[in-house]
């Protein structure tokens, strides 16, 4: 398999929210707007990249009976090394995720890479996996909220097309399954 | 692959793994508590600077915090050439639609609000998160009044108050009264206690007539 495909299959093959249907709990809850759904996309790949490459730097050492707790604390230490530096140097950004980057410890998409991929793969070759899955999560993520946003706020990316309110029920979590429905629906026709 | 698990490599592997992780979680706590604090320190300074009148001290360095009814504000008094020109008020509610809702609310030494600032919210975007859209009118109401004035009832008009609820977001607009309310509750406990002000205006005698009933209410 080329470097190259270990990236583009987790956009596209392997995608994490519309084909392996993954990860929904951030799914549903932060993609209320595109910004947000990005953010939480970018902040989840960044460690998707770093967990699967500790993982498989150390997965050799680790005894099978031990293996998900080792990993578990590995993802946990990542993410809160990610929260305090995102406190300190981003605040703004911090703000407005703060909530959901706990949640990316609890993430299955993160341990699951651990699981199916990482461990049984080179340091680079996961790390390429981790950059992939995070982009195709990142744009699923994306997508879902200028979806959403569009519908539930007339706006794009914060930007206010026309005054008013949209549809709220799009803001609100039942959109978020119709939108992640008929978006599943799309995503797949068009892939075949 | 994974080596055969024994009980004693499994706990020295555990032990290994957690004792890396905190070691490394250590490192990064002590070497960005520093930005943290003063990232929190600039947005707590840019809140006051919004929402009290020009002032030539430093607010955050002579902060106090004020009890009233079991709930905690911090007071950050705004001073012109000692001359006290505001307080800014930080006050939380909890009654949100998404949990805690925090402002800073800027009062004139009468207790009249100049201007509020949402410091932290977890409310719906689109929707309850109009709050932070300064110039909206739900929030540009508030400016001016006082919550003293009985021409001014600080609720919603749903309850039968003066306060225009933003669309669909009723409970984030009762929510966001009752943050204000309580960052005025803690206005007068404060001006109350504060000695430097001597001359009491109609405003605050009624003031403290309310802060003895919610006093009152707080004895029982």
């Amino acid at each position: 398999m080329g470097k190259l495909s270990l990236i583009t299959k987790g956009i596209i093959k392997e995608n994490p929210t519309f084909v392996l249907v993954l990860g929904m709990c951030p799914t549903l809850g932060t993609t209320t707007s595109a910004i947000n759904g990005m953010g939480m996309g970018l902040a989840t790949t960044f460690v998707l990249i770093l967990s699967n490459m500790v993982i498989s730097a150390i997965a050799p050492l680790i005894p099978s009976k031990v293996k998900i707790p080792s990993y578990i604390v590995v993802i946990a230490a990542l993410v809160t090394v990610l929260q305090f530096l995102m406190q300190a140097y981003v605040p703004a950004l911090y703000a407005t995720l703060g909530l959901f980057i706990p949640l990316i410890v609890v993430n299955c998409i993160v341990l699951g890479r651990a699981e199916a991929f990482a461990c049984k793969n080179s340091v680079v070759d996961s790390a390429l996996d981790g950059i992939g899955i995070g982009l195709g999560f990142t744009c699923s993520l994306t997508v879902i909220g200028f979806v959403r946003e569009l519908l539930g706020g007339l706006s794009v990316f914060g930007t206010k097309l026309v005054e008013g309110d949209g549809m709220l029920a799009f803001v609100l979590a039942p959109g978020a399954f119709l939108v992640l429905g008929y978006l599943m629906v799309l995503f797949n026709k068009a892939k075949k | 692959m994974a080596k055969e698990s024994t009980f004693l490599n499994m706990s020295v592997t555990l032990f290994a793994v957690c004792l890396i992780a905190s070691a490394i979680l250590g490192g990064v706590y002590a070497v960005t508590k520093e930005p943290i604090a003063a990232a929190q320190l600039a947005k707590i300074n840019g809140a006051i600077g919004g929402v009290v009148p020009e002032f030539d001290n430093a607010p955050s360095d002579e902060k106090f915090d004020v009890e009233v009814n079991g709930k905690k504000s911090v007071i950050y008094p705004a001073k012109k050439g000692g001359e006290i020109v505001g307080y800014a008020v930080e006050a939380s509610t909890s009654n949100g639609f998404g949990g805690n809702i925090t402002l800073m609310v800027g009062f004139n030494p009468d207790g009249s609000i100049v201007k509020t600032s949402v410091i932290s919210h977890a409310e719906t975007p689109g929707l309850g998160a109009k709050i932070t859209d300064s110039e909206s009118h739900f929030v540009t109401q508030f400016e001016g009044k006082n919550p003293a004035d009985p021409n001014f009832k600080m609720i919603v008009k749903k309850d039968g108050g003066d306060v225009d609820a933003i669309t669909a977001s009723t409970i984030t607009s009762r929510a966001f009264c009752d943050a204000v309310n309580n960052a005025y509750l803690a206005f007068c406990e404060a001006n109350k206690n504060n000695v430097q002000v001597e001359e009491t205006t109609p405003a605050e005698e009624a003031a403290e007539v309310e802060t003895t009933n919610a006093s009152e209410e707080a004895q029982k």
